[in-house]
């Protein structure tokens, strides 16, 4: 058979050059009992790669919490997770990095980084009803850093806007050490009734395999592998691997495959992201424990001469792989035709384990499907991880090695101007949050986005949560910290804890010091994820997020991002009455501090930025009393006995009560607490706290409650209506000055 | 009384805006494919927001030339009712049964977010039964929304009561702040001389659900339904 195959010769400084390493070539010697030609070695060096194989990772991932109630496909499984959200639905989500591709082309980068994390949406048959994402950039300060941000956003938001799917929440952080690495974390979540899913699977020897949505053409080739390089100087060489977006073919790639997905002759679909066809035929395939043959001549394609590896590995977006029903052919071509769509038979299933490839009738590659793939034959290392030196420097800090500031007033403004909180308003009115008409948190700001199911009672809570800064000081307190205030976010909007998607962003695995933030940053995760009932669904892993390392085993860890092990979580809300605003509502309600007082300003916004100190310990978090706080406000919230709720995080509890002040153009009147000093007290980011407020009418049951509950809780003071911003009886600002530095201190620092 | 709400590839207000027709305000409403060639006897034809054919080339420009847009004119021209929203407005003026263009946001960004827009006057059909002088807080998303015309149009439109709504602050002034996207006199919305053709770029469909916070946007709706019914 193999005499057929072209013999390009290949050696093992061929595969180097593809990213393999010299024992990768010779175990794919080993499967194929010969050498690899160059297709072949093509399709080993992107599917081995760390993007689609989790080589260096899936040792640990293995060890996070995969099995929860409410699971109906779990991490691994399927595309995307799927949680049974009760009244016959079910919500599949899914988080996703495009950080590589960002850095270079951030338009693009961007967008086709929305388009992938919606095609793994609807390729489940899931509806895609709500976006987010998670964007961290270097100084604002350097031009590169504008270009980037205004690229990214707007590349987000044109894809997005068109594709027709709201962008409802996220995250935007910025710091010196994302200056040469953004990143870009793509996260949406679909309906679907239970039962009418659709897997990625290929089975049935005889059904026809086709490929529908866009042509092929020559973008993105080696996208997966170059994923899956440190960014150098020389990257700018590797343009062609980011690919192009369309919006409008993925909007009408969604229609029809939601479509086709009724008319029941689908044996299973996936989505093209990286690693193209090579990626959907083989993981299909060795999931139905079938073989192929595909034809690639027969695949539309954009360009004259595209070469079979190129065919094989092109990212080209908006495509997707489709096994049919033999016979039912022409339901599904009807499909396509009507929404103007490529629909093209290459191949069909085989009764073997292997996958053929043929081109023009010549067999160009042959490899059995399994050895490709996570789970088969794909490699499995496990790396060495050391702590890292600047982990004990952390230690060190002393809250008294900082002088408390005389004028506490400059501070507060100083904060409400930080660009990592302030408003990010000049970011999310570049998106459509509005369209589909179930964003609940418009006229109702909420800690997570609120989203309606409509003719349910139900609505679900979606956040994405992640201070790396916190994770650099201590992964694995760190990450906990992550789980914890997503969580956070959902109960303070009234859901309740669901599950969760990670995308995990590091450095280079292969540098030990790097891999242990990566380790401690998963058990961190394990822990909480384990007490919040909070499976892990799926998500992504995106290494090489640092500037030139030398070779594989080289660098440093100071030239990675901060490890960034971005957390979405999805609640559920089973009443959505129970719905809470984190804006104050009424002059006269009550303001309480709920969870323990600490005096804490480690890893704050406050110490790093105002006072310099870049190295301290993670905040002062107790995983217990989290859990336990969290569970005091579910009950309250129930019960209907507050007006409103806002977790203390980025800021302290002055800018928690600020941000809770200014929706409704209220102002507060507080007391801070003496045994704490005020600096730490308004400023400082110890976790596990909730600022609520309560009408008179239901102040008695609230305290009542609270007392029983045993869970530290202070009345900090009242809402105001003349919109003063009063603390210790003195006046920090009013709410229209707080609100103009707030609303447009981003704006002036990326237009300026 | 039928409500028709086309569909072209691309539009993605078209579900919104026929959840709000048929179970809100409880219309009869039927779903119009682009590719139809007639207009399934709807006697109101709602174009949606979205971006019909990518809107690659210019918003609307291509969606003119669709089948349906063929008896969507003809429709128009024998007065029968079309109201265009976001989108919708500017396939309206591509195909010329609204006077003006819309133009690039003066800030050259997509916008999305609330803005307050009130009646200009109560002339037609889908301002007529909003209380004079009442603000309503309706969400804007567009990137193309700077409604643009020439002098001479201008004069005609405030001549005949064609201007349908203004954008303006929380306290309806009509103001330069208040205006989004950079509009020729504050203008959102516009209708035709024989007033039975509108375009408007707030989107009411996403102001009408009480579930939402906000149900401004159904004043609009009900506008319409109380004529239509009497």
């Amino acid at each position: 058979m193999s005499a057929t195959l072209e013999q390009v010769k290949v050696t093992v400084e061929t595969a180097k050059e593809l990213g393999l390493l010299p024992e990768e070539f010779e175990k794919i010697k080993e499967i194929l009992g010969r050498t690899p030609n160059f297709t072949e070695l093509s399709i080993y060096s992107v599917m081995w790669s760390e993007h689609c194989s989790y080589k260096n990772s899936i040792v640990w991932l293995k060890k996070l919490p995969k099995d929860g109630p409410h699971m109906l496909a779990k991490a691994g499984e399927e595309n995307a997770g799927l949680v049974d959200i009760g009244d016959g639905l079910a919500c599949a989500f899914k988080i996703e990095s495009h950080n590589h591709p960002s850095a270079l082309e951030p338009y693009q980068g961007a967008a086709t980084g929305v388009g992938g994390i919606n095609r793994d949406i609807f390729t489940m048959g899931a509806r895609p009803i709500a976006q987010l994402n998670s964007l961290r950039f270097g100084n604002l300060k350097s031009d590169r850093t504008k270009w980037l941000i205004k690229g990214v956003v707007k590349g987000i938001g044109d894809y997005g806007n068109a594709f027709g799917v709201p962008t409802v929440g996220g995250e935007v952080f910025f710091d010196d050490c994302y200056n040469t690495n953004p990143l870009v974390n793509a996260m949406s979540a679909g309906i679907v009734k239970v039962g009418e899913t659709v897997s990625a699977i290929s089975y049935g020897e005889g059904n026809p395999v086709f490929i529908v949505g866009s042509a092929t053409g020559k973008d993105g080739i080696h996208g997966a592998a170059f994923a899956s390089k440190d960014i150098t100087e020389d990257s700018a060489n590797d343009l062609p691997a980011v690919q192009v977006g369309d919006p409008f073919q993925e909007k009408l790639l969604l229609e029809a495959t939601l479509e086709v997905i009724k008319t029941g002759a689908v044996v299973g679909m996936q989505d093209m992201g990286a690693a193209g066809i090579a990626c959907s035929t083989s993981e299909m395939s060795a999931k139905g424990k079938h073989g192929m043959i595909i034809h690639l001549d027969k695949v539309p394609a954009r360009q004259e001469g595209m070469k079979p590896y190129e065919f094989l590995l092109s990212e080209s977006q908006e495509r997707m792989l489709i096994v049919v029903k033999k016979g039912r052919e022409e339901e599904v071509k009807k499909v396509f035709e009507k929404w103007d769509l490529n629909c093209s038979q290459i191949g069909e299933v085989t009764k073997s384990d292997r996958l053929k490839f043929y081109m023009h009738g010549q067999l160009v590659a042959d490899v059995p499907a399994a050895s490709l793939v996570l789970g088969g034959g794909a490699p499995v290392y496990h790396r060495e991880y050391t702590e890292p030196a600047y982990f004990a420097e952390t230690k060190k800090f002393n809250i008294n090695q900082v002088k408390e500031p005389i004028d506490l007033k400059e501070v507060a403004k100083f904060l409400l101007a930080h660009p990592n909180i302030a408003s990010k308003k000049w970011v999310y009115e570049q998106y459509d949050s509005m369209v589909g008409t179930v964003n609940m948190s418009t006229n109702f700001p909420s800690d997570a986005a609120l989203i309606n199911i409509k003719g349910t009672n139900k609505a679900i809570a979606l956040t994405i949560d992640c201070n790396s800064r916190y994770i650099h000081a201590d992964p694995e307190t760190g990450c906990a910290i992550a789980v914890a205030e997503a969580a956070r976010n959902i109960v303070c909007s009234g859901g309740l804890p669901s599950a969760i998607t990670n995308c995990l962003n590091f450095g280079n695995p292969y540098n030990p010091e790097v891999y242990w933030q990566f380790v401690g940053a998963i058990k961190g995760m394990g822990k909480a994820c384990t007490k919040f009932k909070t499976p892990v669904t799926g998500g992504n892993v995106s290494f090489y997020n640092q500037s030139s390392s030398v070779g594989k085993a080289g660098g440093n860890v100071s030239n990675a991002v901060f490890p960034t092990p971005t957390i979405g979580m999805l609640g559920i809300l089973p009443n959505k009455k129970s719905a809470t605003t984190l804006a104050f509502k009424n002059a006269g309600d009550k303001i309480y501090l709920i969870g323990e007082r600490v005096e804490d300003i480690n890893c704050s916004e406050y110490l790093y930025s105002y006072h310099g100190v870049k190295l301290s310990p993670a905040p002062y978090f107790d995983l217990d009393k989290e859990y336990d706080m969290q569970q005091i406000l579910i009950k309250v919230i129930e019960k209907g006995l507050i007006q409103s709720a806002h977790d203390v995080s980025e800021g302290g509890v002055f800018i928690a009560l600020a941000e809770a002040a200014m929706p409704n153009k209220l102002g507060f009147d507080i007391l801070t607490d003496s045994e704490i000093r005020q600096d730490a007290f308004l400023f400082g980011e110890s976790q596990g706290r909730v600022i609520v407020s309560v009408s008179k009418k239901h102040d008695d049951a609230f305290v009542d409650m609270m007392v029983k509950s045993k869970i530290p809780f202070i009345v900090l003071g009242e809402v105001t209506k003349k919109g003063k911003f009063v603390i210790d009886d003195e006046t920090y600002m009013t709410v229209e000055e707080a609100t103009n530095i707030y609303d447009n201190a981003l704006e002036k620092l990326i237009t300026e | 009384m039928r409500f028709g709400v086309v569909t072209f590839p691309g539009s993605n207000c078209d579900h919104d805006m026929i959840y709000v027709l048929r179970t809100i305000m409880g219309q009869e409403v039927e779903s119009l494919w682009h590719k139809d060639k007639d207009l399934k006897g709807c006697d109101f034809i709602v174009l949606p927001g979205g971006f019909s054919y990518g809107d690659y080339l210019r918003s609307g420009a291509i969606a003119r030339f669709s089948p349906i847009m063929e008896k969507v004119i003809e429709h128009a021209n024998k007065g029968g009712y079309v109201m265009g929203i976001c989108n919708g407005f500017q396939i309206l003026c591509e195909s010329g049964l609204l006077p003006g263009a819309l133009l690039h946001n003066n800030n050259q960004r997509f916008i999305c977010k609330n803005v307050f827009i009130k009646a200009a006057s109560k002339d037609a059909l889908v301002t007529k039964h909003i209380p004079k002088n009442e603000v309503l807080k309706i969400p804007i998303a567009h990137g193309e929304g700077r409604y643009y015309t020439d002098e001479k149009t201008i004069k005609q439109l405030k001549e005949n009561n064609q201007i349908l709504f203004h954008y303006c602050d929380e306290q309806g002034n009509v103001t330069k702040e208040s205006n989004p996207n950079g509009s020729l006199e504050n203008i959102a919305g516009v209708c035709n001389s024989g007033k039975n053709v509108f375009g408007m770029m707030p989107h009411p469909e996403r102001a009408a659900d009480e579930v939402l916070n906000n149900t401004d946007g159904k004043l609009i709706f009900e506008s319409i339904l109380n004529i239509i019914n009497v």
